[in-house]
């Protein structure tokens, strides 16, 4: 075998495993891209039943209630509009009425979004990246959420130093230099 | 006074860098020897200087001086000795100081035995290092100074995050570190060679084992964080394609590459323009996991935006080397010469279909990792890619690398029999066939994945033991042949059985645990009983303790399997009065290499506690594949022919003796 058709052997099959490649992040972008939205861009949308998505925004203070067999349920809410949400199971160290919260799971026909995942995933000052995003944007943000330390950041699924580290509370730092 | 002369220390670190960077340079150019020796003296010295550095963060830390702002933020008096220590690395200013370090070691390590390098080449992998490193001592001096005092000190400091108290972190960032910084080393040969214009052998036979080093410690780092976050984070998951996991991966995967397209540039002298980028590229992943990791741009790019200062600072440092050294590569590639010819049916065939299948799982996770963040900078859109994206791509990428890893070892070099090597296989293949049957008719009803998958692992594992019972003569000689064989194999191979090995036994770990993982969620009372997967769990009692900076509540349960007592399990929340933060502690009992795994939620008013309790069959196989994989390596990285100062090419050795 020549110089130049052992090159082309290898050109040729790195590109079909490349296309191949492709081909699955394609295909995967299409399936199992999980979008994030608001209580109002839900009502916006008008996202179908049964359709994945993340919810984001903060629990209701006042409207968490707990059932039978670990079943609770609870509205999230931001500036204009409320979801109520349904969940069995434990609920993450860091989940807290008033604070933000993200969930993962789709509505159901009567319009109640059955989380099957609430995340724990905070940052140093307690409130979920895309909450504080998206309330910003929303006008709906007010500055006491991030002045609370009250709880440190949980690194998700961050087994390192790496993020968690990340959760030296800043506030205050400035008066201190 | 101890945090002054550590500033001091990493400055002048940074001088000795920036001499390092440059004279040996001139030197190389001008073939002046006392000028290219200069250094091996620089490394050195920066070596005594920055440990001198982290020696002081690590008594300011230890003696508690709140004076100091990174003290005061991730310590408190109160705090074990241990977690003092560990703490140092346990943020972002100390953590950054820990990778200049282990930078420096490995400058240091290079310039101590690299005694039978060629001159000029160590002279430009030395400059090449410094460059990295001057780059990451800007970066800590300007913007994130451990050294930095308060006017007014406070009596008491923050604590450390309370996730961060634990044992897991001693370990897992110092061997991440080594394993993501060491492969600078291989960096710095690559960019040395490109400049220089020549590569050959010698040089793969050099390199080899700093990346093989640097692939082990990522090895166990990896896993070492895996278990960790099992263990700590309360939900029984042990890898979460989070991107902070993905940018160690993908270090991981170029790595694993780069190690066997070192290998057929050893042996065979080929593929040198390819190892060379593949050097390049490892290396790159690892500064662009340091960037995701310490700019803060995964903690919200909006943060990122608004506090640029660091996370800019490390866009330039990766994108001044990840463009400079590509551009250099596209400049001086063509000078290399080709070299060895084979066929696409081959070992080096083999390795090169590692190597792309390898390559192209990694450019998958780039993918998934980098894509919501530019779609959020480009269109606002939030988007996460999670588990399901990872292995509607990653996997089927890697299933059929795990059918040709047990084929690779088998085929000759310059041109294989496919034919012979499947033959050789037959018993390898046997041995999957009958696992996938008795699984499948264990588990009828359930999926075909799970038999099938445990197949390949053990076709993967049976394979490697095919390998090792081909190379000795097993059953074709008598044993006492065989024996005295298998002690005279080289210890190289041995490694690559072991590694190999360690593949096919994570796998089967894998796919037991997600396949047949049972778990039980309630709330328990005393003496109520929760029974899971055959074992009876009991809770006993509940206690409340006060531990040195906590306060904790304390579960007890007794295991029984089948009437019998097995052993209690405590499982605990913490809750850390500084930060007003509560952690979750699990239970773990391993029975055989399967594990009990309980943690507890939140008390409700009548006194019941809600419970997480998972059986997690043959979980334990997730790591001790990757040590199977890293002990391997070890095995390797032994063998004398690889060993820092072996036998090198004679004509090297006079160009050396001729310019001392």
């Amino acid at each position: 075998m020549t110089r130049k058709q052992r090159r082309l052997t290898i050109i040729g099959g790195s590109l079909a495993v490349l296309a191949v490649a492709a081909a699955l992040v394609l295909n995967a972008m299409r399936d199992s891209i999980v979008f994030f939205s608001t209580p109002a861009m839900v009502a916006e949308k008008h996202i179908q039943a049964g359709k994945r998505f993340r919810l984001g925004g903060l629990v209701q203070p006042g409207s968490l209630e707990r059932g039978d067999n670990l079943v609770v349920t609870f509205q999230v809410a931001d500036a204009s509009a409320t979801l109520p949400v349904f969940y069995q199971g434990i609920l993450p160290d860091l989940f807290r009425e008033g604070q933000g919260v993200v969930a993962e799971g789709a509505l159901d026909t009567a319009g109640v979004f059955k989380a099957d995942t609430v995340l724990a995933k905070h940052d140093e000052n307690y409130m979920p990246k895309d909450v504080a995003d998206a309330l910003k944007k929303q006008g709906y943000w007010k500055d006491e959420y991030g002045t609370k330390p009250t709880d440190a950041a949980k690194a998700g699924g961050t087994p390192g130093a790496s993020r968690a580290a990340q959760g030296a509370p800043q506030t205050g730092q400035g008066a201190l230099r | 006074m101890i945090a002054e002369a550590g500033h001091y220390a990493l400055v002048l670190g940074l001088g000795l860098a920036l001499i390092q960077s440059t004279v040996p340079l001139l030197g190389a150019r001008w073939r002046d020897v006392a000028l290219m020796n200069v250094a091996r003296s620089t490394a050195i010295a920066q070596l005594i200087f920055v440990a001198a550095s982290f020696a002081a963060l690590v008594t300011l830390h230890v003696s508690s001086d709140f004076s100091v702002v990174n003290v005061f933020e991730n310590s408190h008096s109160m705090k074990p000795l241990i977690y003092k220590i560990t703490g140092v690395w346990g943020n972002h200013e100390g953590s950054m100081l820990l990778w200049v370090s282990i930078l420096a070691l490995f400058g240091g390590l290079v310039a101590i035995f690299g005694n039978n390098l060629p001159l000029s080449l160590r002279a430009h992998v030395l400059a090449v290092q410094a460059w990295v490193a001057s780059a990451f001592y800007l970066f800590i001096l300007i913007t994130s100074n451990p050294f930095l005092r308060i006017a007014n000190p406070p009596i008491e400091g923050r604590d450390l995050n309370p996730v961060l108290q634990d044992i897991g972190l001693a370990v897992h960032p110092p061997m991440l570190y080594l394993g993501y910084v060491g492969f600078s080393i291989s960096f710095s040969f690559a960019i040395a060679a490109l400049i220089e214009g020549r590569i050959d052998a010698a040089w793969a036979r050099w390199v080899r084992p700093w990346t093989l080093m640097a692939w082990i410690f990522l090895t166990l780092g990896i896993a070492m964080g895996s278990y960790w976050a099992y263990y700590e984070l309360g939900w029984g998951g042990w890898w979460f394609w989070d991107p902070v996991e993905n940018a160690s991966l993908m270090p991981w995967l170029a790595g694993t590459a780069l190690l066997h397209s070192l290998v057929v540039m050893e042996k065979r002298n080929a593929l040198k323009v390819w190892t060379i980028l593949l050097s390049i590229l490892t290396f790159s992943l690892s500064l662009l996991g340091t960037f995701l990791v310490r700019s803060g741009v995964l903690t919200s790019v909006h943060a990122f935006a608004t506090d640029p200062t660091r996370g800019v600072f490390i866009l330039l440092i990766l994108c001044v080397f990840i463009g400079g050294s590509l551009s250099l590569y596209a400049w001086r590639a063509s000078a290399l010469k080709q070299g060895g010819l084979f066929a696409p049916i081959s070992r080096e065939g083999a390795l090169v279909l590692n190597n792309l299948f390898l390559t192209s799982a990694c450019a998958t996770v780039f993918v998934g990792t980098l894509y919501p963040l530019a779609l959020e900078v480009i269109t606002g859109d939030k988007i996460s890619v999670g588990a399901p994206f990872f292995n509607l791509t990653f996997g089927p990428l890697f299933l059929p690398l795990m059918i040709a890893v047990p084929f690779g070892p088998l085929l000759a070099w310059k041109r294989g029999d496919l034919l012979g090597a499947a033959q050789r296989l037959t018993g390898a293949g046997v041995a999957a066939l009958v696992a996938v049957a008795v699984l499948w008719a264990w588990t009828r009803g359930g999926s075909a994945f799970a038999p099938l998958a445990i197949g390949l692992a053990v076709f993967v594992i049976a394979g490697a033991l095919s390998d090792l019972a081909e190379r000795i003569g097993l059953f074709r000689v008598p044993l006492g042949t065989a024996v005295w064989r298998a002690r005279g194999m080289p210890r190289s191979s041995w490694g690559t059985v072991f590694a190999h090995a360690g593949l096919g036994v994570a796998l089967i770990g894998i796919v037991c645990e997600t396949t047949w993982n049972s778990e039980y969620i309630g709330s328990m009372k005393i003496s109520d009983v929760a029974s899971i997967a055959g074992y009876e769990l009991r809770l006993d009692d509940v206690k409340q303790r006060q531990g040195p900076n906590y306060r904790e509540m304390i579960a007890q349960f007794s295991a029984r399997l089948d009437g019998r007592l097995l052993d209690t399990m405590t499982p605990s929340k913490r809750t850390f009065t500084t930060r007003g933060a509560t952690t979750t502690e699990a239970a773990l009992l391993t029975h055989g290499a399967s594990q009990l795994y309980i943690s507890l939620g939140d008390t409700a008013g009548d006194g019941a506690i809600a419970v997480r309790i998972y059986h997690k069959p043959f979980v334990l196989l997730i790591w001790f594949g990757p040590v199977l994989m890293a002990f391997g390596g070890m095995l390797s990285l032994s063998d004398r022919r690889l060993r820092v100062g072996a036998p090198k090419p004679a004509k090297s050795l006079r160009g050396l003796q001729a310019a001392e």
